[in-house]
């Protein structure tokens, strides 16, 4: 575990999960979710879990976000907050 | 003090991460964001179960030193904790298949009121309520 790495990754994912949601476009707060996830996929890695890593890239990150931007265009864009 | 503090920055940042998505599922009136609140707030928990097994130093994922004939102890305190890791496997899953079934109620919700807006669903419900009275 390099902890400068480490610290670095943290950091983004604050700043994605901070980002996600605040953003009031929900299309984008997915995207930048998924960003989040993948960062998070990174931090696995670097923390010596590769198989964790694996099942959030494949699962967590692309089914979670498909199923999210197909709910999204199923209802609606916008968000007041 | 402070050395302990740093050294166990994993963990502070697992509590800044998991107050985020806490914040998002209370505070935030879209369902939309409070979904990703909940996304964020387990991922967070996942987060505090793999630093568990982390192991400052040791990044070798076990596997059998000798394989081929040539045998010699293995000492568990040389590899990370891999018993945190397969239990968040499942965690990653069962937090996908609640998502799907979230999405569903949520797709089902937007049909019924035309809107994600949990102020705005109220207040259709409050107005139903009293004309249905």
């Amino acid at each position: 575990m390099i902890w400068q790495l480490d610290f670095l990754i943290l950091i983004f994912v604050i700043i994605c999960a901070v980002a996600a949601i605040n953003i009031r476009d929900l299309l984008s707060a997915v995207i930048i979710l998924g960003a989040f996830s993948f960062f998070m996929c990174l931090l696995w890695t670097e923390m010596g879990a590769i198989d964790v890593a694996f099942t959030e890239a494949s699962v967590a990150t692309a089914i979670s976000t498909l199923l999210f931007v197909g709910a999204i265009y199923k209802t609606t864009r916008r968000s007041k907050d | 003090m402070l050395e302990f503090i740093i050294s166990k920055y994993n963990f502070w940042f697992y509590v800044i991460l998991m107050m985020i998505g806490l914040y998002a599922m209370l505070a935030k009136r879209n369902l939309v964001k409070k979904l990703i609140g909940m996304n964020i707030f387990q991922t967070a928990i996942i987060l505090f179960y793999v630093s568990i097994g982390v192991k400052a130093g040791k990044v070798h994922v076990p596997i059998i030193i000798g394989g081929h004939g040539t045998h010699h102890a293995i000492k568990a305190a040389d590899y990370l904790n891999p018993l945190p890791h397969v239990l968040m496997l499942t965690a990653i899953v069962v937090s996908i298949a609640t998502t799907g079934v979230a999405l569903a109620v949520l797709i089902l919700i937007y049909r019924r009121y035309k809107t994600l807006n949990e102020d705005e669903i109220l207040a259709i419900r409050q107005a139903g309520r009293e004309t249905g009275a």
